[in-house]
């Protein structure tokens, strides 16, 4: 075990401070998630409906949001609000701000593709009872979409956990640093914990996106 | 089929757009700033210069808090031991500034493509990240005086020492690493030596173990790590080319702390401490020979 360098976690705090990293990663991505999916729905039924203008400017927004890498948003956000504006935004705001803009559109054009996907009769048949437009949405066609929702959003839930390691840029020391922190101050002592530090941040990983695969499956089991 | 063609084109022309005028509007409040900041320096000092993107001395000292920033994964300069306390090269100098304004220090984490970013919009008060002074930056933040050196270094194996440049033969290979200052320089001034150029450190610390160059060309610290870290490798050329200095930097036109940092750095050489830095925090990696060569003490 000593030649992974492992035994480099055991040293001082060191266990401790990946764990609080690590739960700083969770906590804005926790946030940002939740605040995408919320958000996220409402976009996606306003990219179905027929207006031109509501159009444009949502595509404006979703191309935004696919050209610019998320690292360039947080360093706009963080750095360049200051700039413009004069705002003094923390750090975290500033990450979840960027992460639920990016989540929002990503998720806003998935439960766009997921109602486009549900057959026009469906529509018909509801209005056909005698239900108007939310009536619609709310008990025929978003239980639907919700359905074909799950293996999508989880990719992105994931992915969004996994790119939380770019707010090291805007100063925030999260598992990633944390791991690199330690890895560089017993660079000396024990050069090879840089594979061992970084299994464990593996692990950690693995340890918070797999519940999260393992309840979309139970879910598409239950409704399907 | 056309129309969405066109469709396409106008929206990503207009996202396109969208993103240079942000990026442009960066560019230009740059200016503006810069501009503030330099009407604020030629008026007097008591002119509410709540526009400027710093805090002056005073207004630290008020706070009570300065936020300094440092690397935190650069061991020895900057880096945060096993329980967590930020420790190296330049956080021991960084300590000393806090206890002589007698106020408390909040270290941020920074990172080598972000220093400059976090001094134009104040976010810190003070680089101290291992910064080497360059022209380039010099127009973008504005340097105290130097407090360490860095040049290129020169290694080679003991039994065939290179001590100058012109020991080197027309066959010789010379090993450098792609994108660092050492191939620049060498490129530049000494066109007829041959390099070998690797993409990586660990590549290059294998060819040269191997023996596939006579001689590694790199930054001066890192040949002295790899000489005291490796039995059989002497540094014949320790200071080679441009000297450059590590300096602490602030915002540009921040006056009032750049010259409390100057008067500070001078009034620590008269106690040589940064040569008691250096033996507290660097000796490990650079040994005792080389504390002349790293150190600047005004």
């Amino acid at each position: 075990m000593a030649s992974l360098g492992i035994d480099v976690l055991f040293k001082g705090t060191n266990f401790l401070r990946l764990l609080q990293g690590l739960w700083v990663s969770i906590e804005i991505s926790l946030i940002a998630v939740v605040l995408s999916i919320v958000l996220g729905l409402l976009v996606g039924m306003l990219m179905t409906v027929e207006n031109k203008l509501l159009k444009v400017i949502l595509k404006i927004y979703l191309e935004t949001v696919r050209i610019m890498p998320q690292m360039v948003l947080l360093f706009i956000v963080y750095f360049g609000t200051t700039r413009v504006f004069g705002w003094d935004m923390s750090a975290e705001s500033s990450a979840i701000f960027v992460f639920t803009f990016w989540g929002t559109a990503e998720m806003g054009d998935l439960v766009r593709g997921s109602i486009k996907s549900i057959p026009n009769i469906q529509f018909e048949s509801a209005f056909a009872l005698g239900m108007d437009k939310i009536q619609t949405y709310l008990y025929i066609i978003l239980p639907q979409t919700v359905r074909r929702l799950i293996p999508l959003s989880i990719n992105l839930i994931t992915r969004m956990i996994k790119t939380t390691s770019l707010v090291m840029m805007i100063g925030i020391v999260e598992v990633l640093k944390v791991a690199q922190q330690i890895i560089e101050a017993n660079r000396k002592v024990s050069p090879n914990a840089a594979f061992g530090v970084f299994a464990v941040v593996f692990l950690l990983y693995f340890l918070v996106c797999w519940p999260i695969s393992r309840l979309s499956v139970y879910l598409e089991k239950r409704w399907a | 089929m056309k129309n969405t063609i066109v469709k396409k084109l106008t929206t990503s022309l207009l996202a396109t757009s969208l993103i240079t005028a942000s990026f442009t509007a960066c560019g230009s409040s740059d200016n503006t700033s810069s501009d503030t900041s330099a009407t604020a320096e030629s008026a007097s000092s008591e002119s509410s210069d709540s526009s400027a993107p710093f805090r002056t001395l005073d207004e630290i000292k008020e706070s009570g808090t300065i936020n300094i920033g440092v690397f935190s994964d650069k061991s020895p300069f900057g880096y945060v031991d096993e329980n967590g306390e930020y420790a190296g090269y330049d956080v021991y100098f960084a300590e000393r500034i806090g206890e002589d304004l007698g106020v408390e220090i909040n270290y941020v984490s920074t990172e080598a493509a972000n220093r400059i970013e976090y001094l134009q919009t104040g976010k810190v008060d003070i680089i101290l990240a291992n910064f080497t002074v360059t022209e380039e930056r010099a127009e973008e933040v504005d340097f105290a005086l130097p407090y360490m050196n860095v040049a290129l270094g020169v290694i080679s194996p003991d039994d065939a020492v290179i001590e100058s440049l012109d020991d080197i033969g027309a066959d010789n290979q010379v090993i450098v690493i792609s994108g660092t200052t050492a191939e620049t320089y060498l490129t530049k001034n000494y066109p007829d030596i041959k390099l070998q150029k690797y993409d990586a450190y660990a590549e290059a610390k294998t060819a040269f173990e191997n023996g596939n160059g006579v001689a590694w060309a790199n930054d001066n610290t890192e040949v002295i790590a790899f000489s005291i870290e490796n039995e059989g490798y002497t540094v014949g050329i320790p200071s080679l080319g441009d000297q450059d200095t590590i300096a602490p930097a602030v915002t540009k036109g921040n006056e009032s702390l750049l010259n409390w940092l100057n008067e500070e750095i001078e009034s620590l050489g008269t106690e040589n401490f940064f040569h008691a830095d250096y033996e507290a925090t660097l000796l490990d990696t650079y040994g005792a020979d080389y504390e002349d060569t790293l150190v600047v003490e005004q």
